[in-house]
């Protein structure tokens, strides 16, 4: 168990240098100058040399990592060309309602799927099973933004009922909550296709065991075997997509910030592209990779946590 | 052969994807009007005989451009994708081949192209190289190689067992000829249905990166582009926010059900299932 736990740490933290080294690759030693991208075409050479000068970018490309990464270790990710802050103030600032977003997207996400999937399975073969099987093949091939726009055509402009973007600030405490309730069903709507069709399939491959058919001529109801019996022995797939959907909620994040004018991470990037302020960017580029990557690692500890079998195989 | 009844999902992502390569295919020698001919003293006409779906903010015609995105985004996801699956089947079938510290590098490598999900691997080059149409096919195509190579090594593990490979290597064939005239027509089954499906992802990616400004740059017409320019005009012109989003979704789900569709039929597993 612990060598297992051990393992799963050292290529954790493999994955994660390794990510920090493809990202600044990418972004400071491919062809192109990043004072040029910064400044754009009509700068001049001296002022192109001078922000180089101040990005550090005549010192060494090795030097220039490890100084980021050793600043990133510590919570400093530089200062923001575009903004005139420290980065690290700025996600601080804006991580809070990122945080809100994919959290209530991820629990909506997680009861819509479960809900529709069990009782998919539990109607196997029958038309309830076949609407919700239709109903997730279009969620899925529904891209999250256009249901995002359909969604304030007819819940912002037409009706009337909620906000069609924009976010006032957490002072009032019940306009905040409206305010993310179209993005949290655009994210929610879409990630809980692919996770309803995976709860189904688990669901009916535990409900072919002997032991349910046990519980079921013990004379337990059907809904306290769907529920207390099947689905907690369906929980390993379920959980292996629910972190595998993280990156998809991360990157429907980003998306769903920018269709609703929602100032959190993922509006900052784009911000920041707009500005072409390559530390920003960086800094997030990073951090969202990073997200994923812990993600995945906690879905690896999260097995063994959910299924002892896999505690004494994997040693 | 008649457990391989032809699926429901087969027919329609069949249908869907005939009509969308169509339609793609014809507008690069026809569309009812020239996609890019602004017409002021025409915009937001509604549907008529000569605008099928009406005219836009600029009085382009919307089934012009909605053909000629579809173009654009077969384009993009079949280079995205050819190019991801071509390089991503050779590494996997290289790791099989080898196997020991070959294969380990390749598959730890591919790791690492997980924690990038496409689209933040195409902001991050966005970002660095100026937004365009060939940044979003070297993302896609990236992000492509690890799916393809874990695909194609975990098939090809399987034929490198087979009893007629070992005949061939017992006779002397090297492991490239093996891995190109055994394995790679035994794999290219599971291959083609990843294929499909990572279809289906690289026309939702392009749209969402078109759609963020990151993709197609004006005046080339995008489903993605189109519809975040229908979005600030939302109140006034609803009709311009639903065409280009129908499309990617019609698009979308026939590859999709295809992609499905042809797993069903190819699935060994399935199939016995089937048979029992």
């Amino acid at each position: 168990m612990s060598y297992f736990i051990a393992r799963r740490v050292a290529g954790f933290l493999l994955t994660l240098w390794a990510v920090s080294v493809v990202v600044f690759a990418v972004m400071n030693v491919l062809p192109g100058d990043p004072a040029l991208t910064i400044l754009g075409i009509d700068s001049t050479e001296e002022a192109r040399a001078a922000l180089r000068a101040r990005l550090g970018l005549d010192q060494p490309v090795v030097l220039r990592y490890l100084d980021w990464v050793m600043g990133a270790l510590r919570g400093d990710f530089g200062q923001s060309y575009s903004f005139g802050v420290p980065v690290s103030d700025l996600i601080a600032e804006r991580l809070p309602l990122t945080f809100s977003l994919a959290l209530s997207g991820m629990v909506v996400t997680v009861l819509l799927a479960l809900v529709l999937g069990v009782t998919a399975a539990a109607r196997h073969g029958r038309p309830g099973d076949w609407g919700i099987m239709l109903l997730s093949q279009m969620g899925i091939a529904i891209p999250a933004f256009w249901l995002s726009m359909l969604l304030v055509l007819l819940f912002a402009v037409k009706l009337r009922w909620l906000p069609p973007g924009g976010f006032p600030g957490w002072g009032d405490p019940v306009a905040a909550l409206r305010a993310l309730v179209l993005p949290t069903a655009a994210l929610a709507l879409v990630q809980s296709a692919v996770l309803a069709r995976v709860t189904r399939s688990a669901a009916l491959e535990v409900m072919r065991l002997d032991f349910v058919r046990t519980a079921r001529a013990t004379g337990f109801g059907s809904r306290h075997i769907l529920w207390r019996h099947v689905l907690p022995n369906a929980l390993v797939p379920i959980v292996t997509i629910v972190g595998l959907q993280f990156a998809g909620l991360v990157t429907g994040t980003i998306v769903i910030e920018n269709v609703f004018y929602l100032p959190g991470l993922g509006r900052l990037l784009f911000q920041s592209i707009a500005n072409r302020d390559l530390i920003t960017v960086q800094a997030l580029v990073m951090f969202f990779a990073a997200l994923v990557v812990t993600a995945n690692f906690l879905v690896d500890i999260a097995y063994v946590i959910i299924d002892p079998r896999l505690r004494e195989a994997r040693g | 052969m008649s457990e391989r009844r032809l699926s429901p999902n087969l027919v329609i992502g069949a249908a869907l994807v005939t009509l969308v390569c169509g339609v793609a295919l014809l507008s690069v020698v026809w569309t009812p009007h020239p996609y890019a001919v602004i017409n002021v003293s025409q915009k937001f006409a509604p549907a008529s005989a000569e605008h099928w779906l009406g005219t836009d903010q600029l009085g382009r015609d919307l089934v012009s451009q909605l053909m000629v995105g579809a173009a654009n985004s077969m384009m993009v996801a079949l280079l995205a994708v050819g190019v991801g699956c071509v390089l991503g089947t050779a590494f996997g079938l290289l790791a099989a081949a080898r196997g020991g510290w070959t294969e380990e590098a390749i598959m730890r490598v591919s790791d690492l192209g997980f924690a990038f999900p496409a689209l933040l691997f195409a902001i991050m080059l966005a970002a660095a190289y100026g937004p365009s149409l060939s940044v979003v096919v070297v993302a896609i195509a990236f992000i492509n190689i690890p799916i393809f190579a874990r695909v194609a090594r975990a098939a090809a593990k399987q034929v490198w067992h087979r009893e007629y490979v070992y005949v061939a290597r017992a006779a002397g064939m090297g492991r490239f000829a093996i891995s190109r005239d055994h394995i790679l027509p035994n794999i290219a089954a599971p291959v083609i249905v990843q294929a499909t499906i990572e279809f289906a992802v690289a026309i939702l990616t392009e749209a969402a990166l078109s759609y963020l400004g990151l993709g197609a740059q004006p005046p080339a017409p995008s489903w993605g582009r189109m519809l975040s320019e229908a979005q600030t005009l939302m109140s006034l012109a609803p009709q311009l926010a639903i065409w280009p989003g129908l499309c990617i979704f019609i698009a979308v789900l026939g590859f999709g059900l295809l992609g499905d569709g042809l797993r069903d039929m190819t699935d060994p597993r399935l199939i016995r299932e089937r048979r029992a």
